[in-house]
């Protein structure tokens, strides 16, 4: 196994994954299948080459710094678990 | 002729000549899904009331004598475009509830154009999958054989369209996810170029291969939602400033003088020989319409499945993590603070394949990994695309199988990821390079159809609608119906 369940409980973290037990066992076992299938590409000779950022290569399109956008905040909401006079709820951060 | 069975191109002459009514239309198509979809489970929604009154309303516009180029015309949409005021789910728990508040460009533009839908079809969960055995609402059974899968993630468009519940659909394509559900079930497949169709409202999978096309039984077809769906949207930063094509006017033209690419590398043996067979005498009715054959290299095609499973997972974890259980979707009930309630939204609402792409895409992104494995994988998809490259200034299209086999049985590759990406081993490389390419019916296997697959240059998407459609003029798998869908 190239990981160990001690790295899937990291990378679980970093994701913000809670996974039960009987997934850490399963994920140890996929992820080292998947992470030894894409080794190979450390075989490819790649010196030299500039690592693709766009498949056409297109820069980043920018435009003029204006509010294009109308408060549609009410209706967004709309898909919220939980809010309260326009805001978002969540469990208490600061104490 | 009963409605169900013509393409979209004969039902819109019907439509003109006062043949019957888009309201006719709409009811026969609603029909035909209320009587199938329990075999298939192909649709996650049905918006009939919705469709019966927009059905109204393009036979009062044609009546006016106005009505755009699809007008009254059935079509579904895969559930990862955003439908205002409707369930917009991605085949996830996540989204189980998630009503969209603004329509996708795909599905303005469609609409704009006259289009109808029917409703939103299942998929792999976040288009996760080869199979459709990844969607929270279940798998979707092949039409062909309903033990079988109908490929994925556009599992639920491609058994629709192949059981005749609608002429047309939208989908959606990262590694395969339109062309390879539509090899499976014997229906056309077209991906455009990256950027050709707005992103826009489809909900991101692996941003720099995400593409949006069709799936249809004809490349007529194809070519007429594409004139509709594709062009600039300010709306998608992704998105090319290039002027669309009447791609309908461009079918008519021969394949004679085609230059058409045989890469050796699709035909060793990950491929089914039988499979195999099929393609190469659909490449032999090519030749015998005039085109000519060459051999290309691809030399670097052999990395293009773990190069994908790098890029995609990578993509895949940064997008998933807009999804944190406050602003919209699933949210874990009881939360202790704020780290448990992303934790267990996340892990409730994500099935198992998400889960894993979110933490290989973590893994190869985090400190230590991210050279190793994102940046050379990025070195080596700019190979493989420098490789199409040389490769097309040969050739006009390559062709080749879209995938290794006919269906396959549900539950058989869901316990093995890598066999399950396999998969997409020969439509993998169109996406890493950002081409356009289809997969065409060109025949059967055991009673299960099997596709060409073409792939052109950037912007050749002419050139491959006119090829295939060319080549469905003399041949007819599209025409065979599965077996209790007639």
């Amino acid at each position: 196994m190239s990981l160990d369940k001690e790295q899937v409980q990291h990378i679980a973290m970093l994701a913000r994954l809670e996974l039960s037990e009987k997934e850490y066992a399963e994920s140890v076992e996929k992820l080292s299948r998947i992470v030894d299938f894409v080794d190979q590409l450390s075989q490819a000779d790649t010196d030299g080459v500039v690592p693709m950022a766009h498949p056409l290569h297109a820069a980043q399109r920018l435009r003029p710094d204006a509010v294009t956008e109308s408060n549609e905040r009410d209706h967004y909401q709309e898909n919220a678990p939980a809010v309260e006079n326009g805001l978002y709820l969540v469990p208490k951060v600061i104490e | 002729m009963a409605l169900h069975t013509q393409s979209l191109a004969e039902l819109a002459a019907g439509l003109r000549n006062g043949d019957f009514t888009s309201v006719e239309l709409t009811e026969s198509m609603l029909a035909r899904i209320a009587a199938h979809n329990e075999k298939l489970n192909a649709f996650i929604t049905v918006t009939a009331d919705d469709a019966l009154a927009a059905a109204a309303g393009a036979d009062a516009a044609r009546a006016a004598g106005k009505g755009g180029a699809l007008n009254g015309l059935p079509i579904i949409h895969k559930d990862i475009f955003c439908t205002q005021g409707v369930k917009t789910s991605c085949g996830s728990k996540m989204l189980e509830n998630f009503i969209s508040p603004y329509d996708a460009t795909v599905v303005e533009n469609l609409a704009n154009a006259g289009a109808i839908m029917l409703g939103k079809t299942n998929m792999d969960e976040f288009a996760m999958g080869s199979s459709n055995e990844t969607s929270y609402f279940g798998p979707v059974h092949n039409p062909w054989d309903l033990e079988c899968s109908p490929g994925g993630s556009s599992g639920g468009s491609s058994a629709s369209i192949a059981a005749r519940l609608a002429p047309g659909a939208t989908a959606t394509d990262t590694g395969g996810s339109i062309r390879q559900p539509a090899a499976l079930t014997g229906t056309v497949g077209f991906k455009p170029t990256y950027g050709r169709v707005s992103r826009y409202g489809m909900i991101a999978f692996a941003s720099s291969l995400d593409q949006a096309g069709t799936i249809t039984r004809s490349a007529e077809d194809a070519a007429m939602m594409m004139s509709a769906m594709a062009g600039f949207d300010a709306k998608d930063s992704t998105s090319i400033d290039e002027p669309v094509p009447d791609y309908a006017a461009e079918l008519g033209g021969s394949v004679e003088g085609l230059r058409v690419g045989i890469v050796r590398q699709h035909f060793d043996d990950g491929l089914d020989a039988a499979t195999g067979e099929r393609v190469k005498e659909a490449i032999t009715q090519l030749e015998s319409m005039g085109a000519s054959t060459v051999e290309v290299d691809l030399p670097n095609i052999d990395m293009s499945v773990p190069t994908y499973y790098v890029v995609a997972p990578a993509e895949c974890s940064s997008n998933m993590s807009r999804f944190d259980g406050v602003r919209f979707g699933h949210r874990a009930s009881d939360p202790k603070d704020l780290l448990d309630l992303y934790c267990r939204s996340r892990g409730e609402g994500f099935g198992d394949e998400v889960k894993r792409r979110i933490m290989t895409g973590a893994y190869v992104l985090s400190a230590g990994y991210y050279d190793a494995y994102y940046l050379k994988a990025q070195q080596v998809r700019q190979l493989i695309a420098d490789d199409f490259k040389k490769a097309f200034a040969d050739v006009d299209v390559i062709a080749g199988p879209t995938a290794p086999a006919p269906a396959f049985r549900l539950g058989d590759k869901v316990d093995d990821p890598i066999q399950m990406y396999l998969n997409d081993i020969y439509t993998i490389g169109a996406n890493l390079a950002g081409l356009p390419a289809i997969s065409v019916p060109c025949g059967f296997v055991n009673d299960m159809p099997v596709g060409l697959h073409l792939v052109g240059s950037h912007f050749a998407e002419g050139t491959l609608l006119r090829c295939a459609h060319q080549y469905q003029q003399h041949t007819d798998f599209h025409k065979a119906c599965p077996e209790g869908f007639e």
